[in-house]
Formats: structure tokens, C-alpha cells, sequence
């Protein structure tokens, strides 16, 4: 066993410094692997017991807008050293924008692609709009103000009834179409599970060039130390704007899937707890590694929508009254409380901490001033 | 060097800095300007300004009356509190108008509120101008400002455009980032790539990156780190730190080098180094550098001309010989109980 690893570690050396010098390829080879195997779970004895396999693939799916709010946080929170509890409202802002005008409230059905681009436009002025005054605060007032806005955007939804539907929401929100080719539908999980995957492989390798560019680094520096950051040049106000903008963009991107995928938007689904989940997520995956966080989504999302549903099912057979009246899926909260609680008491960098990249030395554009 | 002494070209002018905290005047109507190619020093008893001044000058702190040029280029206007941005007001409403105008423009418009066609233009006249306001906003506010003479105090990053760079006292890298990363976000004034290029990582942002990493490489090796680029900035020792800081001031090629004690803790034989060093950046990248030091042996030894500051005053200024003759200075140094009065 020992000599076969031997072999191969020459091998995997190789392919990681490949893929350290194209990381995009790399994302897009991660994200097929991984695309073509998570569904594969659904036919593993113990897993596929629990649900039929489109389930399971409805189940990613979500699990994967969970995974991307969490890469979006990330920029926010991992990149930018900026505390931000209040991001279900980006996520919230998308939706809503793609619901107004791809619904029959208004009557007006624009097509979804474009949209997607739309969403993350309007998600990313909001980042800026709520940015904006919050550039001053730092760590805990930051995370209270923000804390503020997550709050307000889901209350102005709420009560601009003649524009987002009041408590009902956004009904019969349009599902996307490739004209002539595809029409989704809420039967077959596949399109919007190979979907999302695409959207994940865009959004990951936005993420790393963006992350490895002088924009990346301005956040490293600003998140280590601002005051260094300013007087190496960098204008930490508009450092601070940019990551706030990504991350908002990244999650009215992701807010118009969601509006699509569950063909409704309301403003309970957009409540302090999607913020915290997030948050939960980037704590536990590991601040500042893309990967990590999204791993860290995925892990949490799953535990909670599947194990503890079947946790519920489990003890109602075991004929208990009292732990029959429990709802576990109630537990989530609890879940949230005991990750972040251990993972700061443990192990605060995330169970994948980020690394930071080696740059090999390529002197690729040769003759070049 | 000695090109410079004929003209009076400046590379830093300081006029009539003052600086008050509260009731405590830590600067007083200091002006001071160095020549280009100089090395010059500020020295002075602990308490005597000379931090505070450096730190006016670096842009950290806004200066209560006076301000300062680099290059020519006045910088620092108009002193605190005289006229403020009047868009800075605004900005804890922002989030409100913002929703207001999505809201009653975009939305409204969309969801056909208004007459016909007023309708649609409404829509997109929201959605642009909305877009216009935040994303591209930078440029035009700041041009906008300008036109209206509205300035700020400014702010570290902007002395940094305008030419110049320092180091800290205390070391601050940014410590979780390696040596070449360190280095890189010093060069961040001079790289252009934006969101789209770096998303799309187009030829010229690929060339940007490629040839800011080989001047970092450059750098590296002129202070002597050569082989330690992917290594953590602080997993260096001490004195490596320091030079590290150097060789990230200087990534932002400015023509006037700040130094805040860049000697201190080093043993004799960094000393020596150091002080070889700082000779070799005003000679071979001809930067001028003003530096603040306690050690003696540096100041004299490497100092084109000295300041002596004292109680937010400039006491005397001249050549290292002249310096160490001053009586007042001697008075400062030694005196400082019973000369407190003068």
C-alpha cells in the first residue's frame, strides 16, 4: 500500500503544481468530478436507503446555493476581514429582482439568463449602497450594523406590498428555458442540479482569479492590517467597497436560482438565520479558502435537511411520546450554536485553513517592461 | 546627489505644520523641506514630535493647520474641520435612497406605474443611474469633487501616489502573507488591472502580474532576501523583517523614502548593513529618504543634514557636525528637566 502511495507522489506532485498554475482547469476538472460522483452517493447502501436518488439531487442542488452564499460570504468575511451578518439581504435582493419582472404579479416574463447577470448588477450596487456607510466600523459595530440591514431589507419587502407582494411574496415565478431545447421543471431535479454545478465552476474561478489579482491581495492587506494597507498605497475605502460588491453580486447571482428553483420568493425565506447559516459555514470550512467554505455549506446543509429529518422519522418509530412532539429539524439552530462554539474553541481556522499560494517563478511575457 | 544642490528642487515642502491633540500641541509650526537626493534625519528627545510629524507627513494624521507638497504637488488641503465633503453627509442615508430609487424607478417603472413609455425610460434611467452611482462611481465623484473644489484631507494612500513610502516603527507586515505577496501589495499604486481584466485575466493584466512579480523578485534580491520569496513574512527573523519592510515601501517606487527608526533593535553588524543599504537606495534607485533614529552612530554617519525637533518645535537643522556642537540641542538632550521652559 505504502510503495503504491510511493509511486503515485511523484504523480501528484506534478498534477498540483499543474493545477496551481491553472486553477482554472482545475476548478472545472474538480467540479465534473465531483458533479458526476455526488450523485452516485444515491446508490451507496446506507445513503440510498434514505432518499431516491432525485431527491438526493434536489438535495445538492440546494445544497450548492448554500455553498455558493458561502463562497460569497468568504470574499466578505475571509477575504476582507469585514463581518457581515446581514447577507441573506443580497441573496434576498436577487430574487426579488428576478421575481418582479419573471412573474405574473406584474405580468412582465423576461428571460432568466440575462437575469442572472442582472441580479448579481443589483446585488452588487446594494453591496455598495450598504457598504457605504459601515466603511468606519470595524468587527463588532460592523457586525451590528450589518446586522441591521440584514434586518431592514426583509422588513422593506415586507411592507412595499404593491411591489414584492407584502407577506405572500412573489408567486409562480418563471422557471428558465433554452428555447427549442430544455424547458426546467420542478419533476426533474437533473437540469437545475447540472445548473447550479456550472454556476458553482464560474463562480469558484471568478473567486481564485480574483482572489490571486492585485484586487485579492489589497483585501489579504486590508483584512491584516489597514493602517500598512493605506500606507502601502492602497485605497482601503474602495478595497472595502469591492469585496462588499462581489460578495453581494455573488449572492444576487445565486438569489436568482433560488427564486427560479422554488418559483417563489417571500420575505421569510430571507431571515437572520440564511445570514448565520453562512456564516456557520465559513466558520467551519475555514476563513478565506473557497473550497473550504463551500465544502463547510455543503456538510452543514446536508446534515441539517437530511439527517435531521431522518432523525425525526428514526424516533418516531421508537414510540416515545415526548421525543415524538420533537422537531429536530427545530435543531438546526442548536447545530449552528455547537459548530461555531467548537470550531472557535478547536480549531478557529476552519477544518481546511487557507493556504497561501507559491508562486513558482515563470518568466512568461519575456521581453516585456 | 550632489546635481540637486544647485536647484532648489523639493521633493518634500512642509509649511507651518501644526498639530494639536485636544489641548496638547504635539507639533508647532514646523516647516521643512528636503531637496531631491538627500538623506536627512529627524532626531529630538523622546515626546518631542517627531512620530506625530512623520505621521502628518505620511498621511495618517490630517495636519490642524499648514499643509505640504511632494513633487510640487500640494497635497493635504484644506486643514481639519475647515470644509468637509458635503457628500459625507449623505452617506447613512445611502442605503435608504438607494432602496428608494430601485424601488420607486426601477421596480415602479418596470411594474408600469407611470404613463406608457415614461414607463420603461423610468426603468432603465433608474437602473443606469443607480449603476452609474455606485459601480463606476469613484471616477466621477472624484471628478465631480474636483470641479467643485471640494477636496479632503489626505489620506495615507494618496501621499503614496504622490511619490511617497514608509516603514513603521514597529514592523507591520502583513503576516500571514508571504515575502513576494508582501511585496506585490506594495506595488499596488502602479498596477492598472480591474475587475474585468483580472475576471477575464486578459493579455495585459497576465503581462501586468507577470512583470510586477519579476520587479518583486528584483527588489528582493537588491535588499538581500533573494530565495525567501514563498515564505510566510513572519517566519523571517527580526532584521530580515525590516529589510522586508524596505524592500515593500520601495515596491511603490516613490521618490521620498520614509524610515521610522530602521535601526532599531539591530545588532552592530545589521546596523552596518542597514546603514549601507539606505545609502544604496538614495544612490542606485536615487530616492530621498528622511528617517527618525535614536542611534547616534546611524544618524551622524549616514545623515546629509539633521533636524533636531523638541517640543513640537524645530530647534535647529544643519550638518551632522554643526549638529553636535548646538547648544541648544546638547540642552535638549541633556537639560531636558531644568530647560523645559525655553
Amino acid at each position: 500500500m505504502s510503495t503504491l502511495t510511493a509511486r503515485f507522489a511523484p504523480l501528484r506532485a506534478r498534477s498540483n503544481a499543474y493545477f496551481a498554475q491553472h486553477r482554472s482547469l482545475g476548478v472545472l476538472v474538480a467540479v465534473i468530478t465531483i458533479g458526476v460522483a455526488l450523485p452516485l452517493i444515491s446508490r451507496i447502501p446506507p445513503f440510498g436507503d434514505l432518499q431516491s436518488m432525485n431527491a438526493w439531487v434536489n438535495a445538492f442542488t440546494i445544497a450548492g446555493i448554500y455553498a455558493l452564499l458561502a463562497v460569497g460570504l468568504n470574499v466578505v468575511i475571509g477575504f476582507a476581514g469585514l463581518l457581515d451578518l446581514g447577507y441573506a439581504a443580497f441573496f434576498a435582493l436577487g430574487g426579488y429582482t428576478y421575481a418582479i419582472v419573471a412573474s405574473p404579479f406584474f405580468d412582465i416574463h423576461l428571460p432568466f439568463w440575462p437575469m442572472l447577470i442582472v441580479g448579481a448588477l443589483i446585488g452588487a450596487m446594494f453591496g455598495i449602497f450598504l457598504g457605504a456607510p459601515t466603511l468606519r466600523l470595524r468587527g463588532d459595530y460592523l457586525a451590528i450594523v450589518t446586522l441591521g440591514f440584514g434586518e431592514i431589507v426583509p422588513i422593506v419587502l415586507l411592507n412595499a406590498d404593491p411591489f414584492t407582494g407584502g407577506t405572500n411574496g412573489l408567486g409562480g415565478v418563471d422557471k428558465p428555458v433554452i428555447p427549442g431545447i430544455l424547458e426546467f421543471t420542478l419533476i426533474n431535479p437533473w437540469p437545475f442540479y447540472v445548473l447550479m454545478m456550472v454556476m458553482i465552476a464560474l463562480v469558484m474561478t471568478v473567486v481564485f482569479r480574483l482572489q490571486d489579482s492585485r484586487i485579492g491581495r489589497a483585501w489579504d492587506a486590508v483584512r491584516e492590517d489597514e493602517l500598512a494597507a493605506e500606507s502601502s498605497g492602497v485605497n482601503t475605502v474602495i478595497s472595502k467597497l469591492q469585496a462588499f460588491a462581489v460578495g453581494a453580486a455573488i449572492a444576487g447571482f445565486v438569489g436568482v436560482f433560488n427564486a427560479a428553483k422554488l418559483t417563489i420568493v417571500a420575505p421569510d425565506q430571507f431571515k437572520f438565520v440564511v445570514s448565520i447559516s453562512a456564516v456557520a459555514a465559513v466558520v467551519l470550512g475555514g476563513m478565506g479558502n473557497p473550497v473550504g467554505v463551500a465544502v463547510g455549506a455543503f456538510v452543514i446543509y446536508l446534515v441539517q435537511s437530511i439527517f435531521l429529518k431522518q432523525l425525526n422519522t428514526l424516533v418516531d418509530n421508537f414510540n416515545i411520546p415526548v421525543l415524538q412532539e420533537i422537531d429536530f429539524l427545530e435543531f438546526q439552530y442548536v447545530l449552528y450554536g455547537i459548530v461555531l462554539v467548537l470550531m472557535m474553541l478547536k480549531r478557529p481556522q476552519g477544518i481546511f485553513p487557507a493556504k497561501r499560494r507559491i508562486r513558482i517563478f515563470k518568466d512568461t511575457v519575456g521581453g516585456a517592461k | 546627489m550632489s546635481a540637486a544642490k544647485g536647484a532648489p528642487d523639493l521633493v518634500l515642502k512642509a509649511t507651518a505644520i501644526t498639530r494639536r491633540f485636544g489641548g496638547l500641541v504635539a507639533v508647532n509650526k514646523v516647516d521643512f523641506e528636503i531637496p531631491r537626493g538627500m538623506i536627512a534625519a529627524i532626531i529630538g528627545p523622546n515626546g518631542a514630535g517627531k512620530t506625530t510629524f512623520f505621521n502628518v507627513v505620511a498621511g495618517i494624521y490630517a495636519p490642524t493647520e499648514g499643509h505640504i507638497e511632494i513633487n510640487g504637488k500640494r497635497l493635504i488641503s484644506p486643514p481639519t474641520g475647515a470644509s468637509r465633503e458635503p457628500a459625507l453627509l449623505l452617506v447613512p442615508l445611502i442605503p435608504f435612497i438607494g432602496l428608494a430609487l430601485y424601488f420607486l424607478l426601477v421596480v415602479g417603472g418596470l411594474a408600469g406605474f407611470y404613463e406608457g413609455v415614461l414607463s420603461v425610460v423610468l426603468a432603465l434611467l433608474g437602473f443606469v443611474s443607480v449603476l452609474l452611482l455606485t459601480i463606476v462611481r469613484p471616477l466621477w465623484y472624484v471628478r465631480f469633487i474636483k470641479r467643485f473644489g471640494i477636496t479632503r484631507p489626505a489620506r495615507p494612500n494618496d501621499m503614496v501616489e504622490a511619490g511617497l513610502a514608509r516603514t513603521f516603527q514597529n514592523i507591520r507586515l502583513y503576516k500571514s502573507m508571504t515575502v513576494l505577496e508582501n511585496i506585490l501589495v506594495g506595488a499596488h499604486v502602479h498596477l492598472r488591472s480591474g475587475f474585468l481584466g483580472t475576471i477575464f485575466q486578459t493579455r495585459r493584466t497576465r503581462d501586468e502580474e507577470a512583470s510586477v512579480e519579476r520587479e518583486s523578485r528584483e527588489l528582493l534580491a537588491f535588499v538581500g532576501l533573494a530565495g525567501t520569496e514563498n515564505e510566510i513574512a513572519t517566519s523571517l527573523p527580526y532584521g530580515k523583517q525590516r529589510l522586508l519592510e524596505i524592500a515593500r515601501a520601495l515596491a511603490g517606487k516613490p521618490q521620498l523614502l520614509l524610515l521610522d527608526e530602521p535601526a532599531a533593535g539591530m545588532n552592530p553588524k545589521e546596523t552596518a548593513e542597514m546603514t549601507a543599504l539606505i545609502r544604496r537606495i538614495r544612490d542606485e534607485k536615487n530616492i530621498t529618504i528622511l528617517l527618525i533614529e535614536h542611534d547616534m552612530r546611524v544618524v551622524m554617519g549616514i545623515s546629509d543634514r539633521i533636524t533636531v525637533l523638541d517640543h513640537g518645535e524645530k530647534i535647529a537643522e544643519g550638518q551632522p557636525a554643526e549638529i553636535r556642537s548646538n547648544p541648544k540641542v546638547i540642552e535638549a538632550y541633556l537639560g531636558r528637566g531644568a530647560a523645559s521652559g525655553h
